[in-house]
């Protein structure tokens, strides 16, 4: 186990295979929260997850060559500007915050209130996804990582 | 209501809590919390509860699993 990287093919092939399928899943919750169980931060959670086992089995270095922190970073606050960005939109237009009905589209009422929300999930779950993972690369970082076989 | 399966989940949940506080290796500890936290997630869907079942199952069994061993890396395995 050089660099806390798991060398093992079957684990890594069935890793590489499988963590698209656990992204997939977490968008697929995302994007149908409001119809069935989930939302955005049960989707977040599900996409971060992801990339926890990238960085168990292929190791910190290479998660961290993927998923550089500045991006993190970025993506913290891009997914809290979309929350509060809708719900101060909609105070610009004269509603109370996050009362989705008064954007001026060209749409029914429910129809921007469902787009509004799937936009306001999409948030949540960009801040929450780049938060765990953020979480776990601190918690992860130091070398000295030997206490677990003492 | 308490239907007979409830009642074994809480039996089963009750067992696990107490087998997880009672063991002095704490990575096994730290394993039963996680079983632990899947038969929550079972309770909570037997009580037709699925939103709150699928963060319990996202966040209890996954997430907080890998910060405690993460955590456990960090200092004793042991507990005195």
């Amino acid at each position: 186990m050089a660099n806390g990287e798991i060398t093992s093919i079957v684990i890594r092939t069935v890793s590489r295979i499988i963590i698209p399928f656990i992204q997939l899943f977490g968008l697929y919750t995302i994007i149908h929260g409001e119809a069935s169980p989930g939302g955005g931060f049960q989707g977040g959670v599900i996409l971060g997850t992801s990339i926890i086992l990238l960085t168990i089995v292929f190791g910190l270095e290479e998660a961290k060559r993927r998923i550089p922190r500045g991006l993190i970073l970025v993506f913290m606050s891009l997914g809290l500007l979309i929350y509060s960005g809708i719900g101060l939109l909609d105070m610009l237009f004269g509603g109370k915050y996050l009362e989705y009905t008064r954007l001026p589209l060209p749409l029914p009422a429910h129809e921007i209130s469902a787009l509004s929300i799937l936009c306001v999930e999409i948030g949540i779950g960009i801040t929450v996804m780049s938060v765990i993972i953020l979480l776990f690369f601190y918690s992860v970082r130091d070398e000295d990582a030997h206490g677990i076989n003492a | 209501m308490i239907y007979p399966l409830g009642l074994l989940l809480l039996l089963f949940l009750v067992i696990c809590a107490l087998i997880a506080v009672s063991l002095k290796d704490l990575l096994d500890s730290v394993i039963v919390l996680s079983v632990y936290s899947l038969i929550m997630a079972l309770t909570w869907l037997e009580m037709n509860a699925p939103d709150v079942a699928f963060t319990e199952a996202a966040v209890g069994a996954g997430v907080t699993t890998f910060l405690f061993v993460a955590a456990l890396s960090k200092t004793k395995r042991r507990e005195e």
